[in-house]
């Protein structure tokens, strides 16, 4: 059973149509890419799969269950994490603190047990911790622990948002853009990090890229959109050779 | 050890301050100082929930202190003395002192009712339109105490010092005071606890980025829900506490000028900042109570000087030029507040040898 289905999925702002008929499916432990000129609309299909745009029509399963309506926290909790094209870090926090805030759909306790401090709250504020460390570990950002992002290098700064986004242990992780605004050393390190995360992990991964590089050695298969609507889908050999997808992004030849 | 220096010195303080007053060494004016001191701790870190860690520019405070007083103070007066629009007594005097907390929570359980109706609207509103609401909010609730005659309408309720008497005839002590202390010390533990937890940190996530607040997992409305209604529960709680304090409320006390005087002591404070905003309410109060002072001599300087005309007098209407002057060079000099967002801890790390704060 495919992991996510997304099924005719068509979104109007006003009059505009941002995606129309939008079709996909990510099967378990699978790496997509979905890339298209800008303004093609891929990052409102992320908002719409996050649950942050409810779309005009469409459906979408994850795991079996029909996430259209439900509350963005919620998909989360279900196990769709993301990651934003301009990093969203919750700047004044430090990176401890961040990954502890994105367990807030599993904390388990009520502002009662808060206060009072029960044992509950404190059990679970133990295991919080311990989940978090070890998840720094993983991406080597336990240096990293006590600062504010808005502290650390841009680089730095993508790892956290990938490490918080890993920390709720999705089942679909959702990039946007993770090699926007990286330099070329960086680049590098990026794609052996997904590509790390894609092994070890055993998720799927998603991915809106630009940068080719990124997409064509990552991805096992590559969706392209044009103006909202799929013009193709195959492997990233296929799709440099699509003449749909030539015109696209470079325009018409015979002009 | 340092697990039990807060509370230990907590209780000293307690102690000597109920000795003190009880032998007269502090008299009845400082007493009513401290206690507007104590009220205004609870009102600015209240206040600094919604609008230091939520970051939302909540500006009704005063709203839900009046309902909180008013609640509270119905039921004490109807419930523990003989009065003449109450009816009799329900509970013997005796009992003044077990139920007057519970009266206090209930009126804080009742304000937080009415911190709903700023709370439903701030999950699609924020920023200016939501602000206007708190105003429209705290408006609401004054005009609604204004137009019921049963408690006293635009005249007021009073009652209350048979309430205090009662229980100082129970066992002599200053009580109010005592309750004021209480009231305070619960009120910095509960936001102190909530907000170092996971869970409270999502009130600053929701500051921070709400967006990403919404996508990685955290329940926004339900946090904006709870922040809300803990916020205006325990100005409720203040509103009780000075309603008894003073034995007498109106809802003249309770208008956009209460609400500014508590958004000054937060601002002067620093944003999210527990100890600022506590720093804040005690300076802010000492200030106040000393302006009182100042003025006359003022007035008594100027006209011996010759500067100002005989028919003029420097009242304490300046005290509402004082204010917003305050809140603006601060806004100047250091618009950050006194602590900025930290806590004295952070400020000064080797206090932290010596206690620990759980």
């Amino acid at each position: 059973m495919a992991l996510l289905e997304v099924k005719n999925l068509t979104q109007h702002f006003g009059g505009l149509c941002a995606v129309s008929e939008f079709n996909a499916t990510i099967e378990p432990n699978e790496l997509v890419g979905l890339i298209g000129p800008n303004g093609a609309g891929k990052t409102t299909i992320f908002n719409i799969v996050s649950g942050f745009y409810q779309p005009t029509r469409g459906e979408i399963v994850f795991n079996g269950r029909k996430t259209v309506g439900l509350k963005p926290h919620k998909v989360t909790g279900l196990g769709v994490a993301r990651t934003f094209q301009n990093i969203r870090l919750w700047h004044d926090m430090s990176v401890l603190d961040n990954i502890r805030v994105a367990q807030h759909y599993h904390l388990g306790y009520s502002l009662l047990d808060c206060i009072l401090r029960t044992a509950r709250y404190e059990r679970r504020t133990r295991e919080i911790d311990a989940l978090a460390y070890e998840i720094l570990d993983a991406l080597e950002l336990r240096q990293y622990a006590e600062e504010l992002p808005k502290n650390l290098p841009y680089g730095i700064r993508r790892r956290v948002e990938i490490a918080r986004a890993l920390s709720i242990k999705p089942a679909l992780l959702l990039l946007d853009e993770p090699a926007a605004g990286l330099n070329t050393a960086d680049l590098d390190g990026l794609i052996s990090l997904i590509r790390w995360i894609y092994n070890e992990f055993k998720i799927s991964i998603w991915m809106i890229e630009h940068q080719m590089q990124v997409v064509m050695s990552l991805c096992q298969r590559i969706q392209v959109i044009d103006f909202g609507t799929p013009i193709a889908d195959g492997t990233p050999d296929q799709i440099q050779n699509n003449p749909l997808v030539i015109k696209a992004y470079l325009g018409d030849e015979e002009i | 050890m340092q697990r039990f220096t807060v509370p230990l010195l907590l209780i000293a303080a307690l102690v000597c301050l109920a000795w003190l007053s009880q032998t007269g060494v502090i008299n009845l004016y400082w007493q009513s100082v401290f206690m507007y001191m104590g009220i205004n701790i609870i009102l600015a870190t209240s206040l600094n929930l919604v609008n230091g860690n939520m970051g939302e520019f909540s500006c009704g405070h005063a709203g839900f202190m009046a309902v909180g007083a008013y609640v509270s103070s119905l039921l004490t007066v109807m419930v523990l003395t003989d009065d003449k629009a109450m009816g009799f007594a329900l509970l013997p005097p005796s009992w003044s002192l077990a139920f007057f907390p519970i009266s206090l929570l209930l009126g804080g359980l009742a304000a937080a009712v009415v911190g709903m109706l700023v709370a439903i609207p701030s999950f699609k509103t924020r920023g200016d339109y939501l602000a206007i609401i708190t105003i429209a909010a705290s408006f609401i609730v004054k005009s609604t105490i204004e137009n019921i005659n049963a408690i006293g309408g635009a005249r007021g309720f009073m009652g209350m010092s048979n309430v205090t008497k009662a229980m100082s005839q129970t066992i002599d002590l200053p009580w109010m005071l005592i309750w004021v202390f209480a009231g305070t010390v619960f009120t910095i533990w509960c936001l102190r606890r909530f907000l170092s937890s996971t869970y409270g940190k999502g009130i600053n996530a929701i500051c921070q980025d709400e967006i990403a607040a919404e996508i990685m997992s955290v329940n926004t409305n339900k946090m904006k829900l709870i922040a809300f209604m803990l916020s205006s529960g325990l100005a409720g709680i203040a509103g009780g506490l000075f309603a008894h304090a003073i034995g007498y409320v109106n809802p003249g006390s309770f208008t956009i000028m209460k609400s500014t005087e508590v958004l000054v002591m937060v601002y002067l404070g620093g944003m999210g900042s527990i100890s600022g905003a506590t720093i804040a309410a005690v300076v802010f109060t000492l200030l106040m109570e000393g302006l009182r002072f100042v003025f006359p001599a003022l007035n008594s300087a100027l006209h011996w000087a010759h500067l100002i005309p005989d028919s003029y007098q420097v009242s304490q209407v300046w005290k509402w030029v004082m204010i917003p002057l305050m809140l603006f060079l601060l806004m100047h000099i250091r618009p950050e507040g006194i602590m900025g967002n930290r806590e004295l801890s952070n400020v000064f790390p080797r206090l932290k040898k010596f206690y620990s704060f759980k």
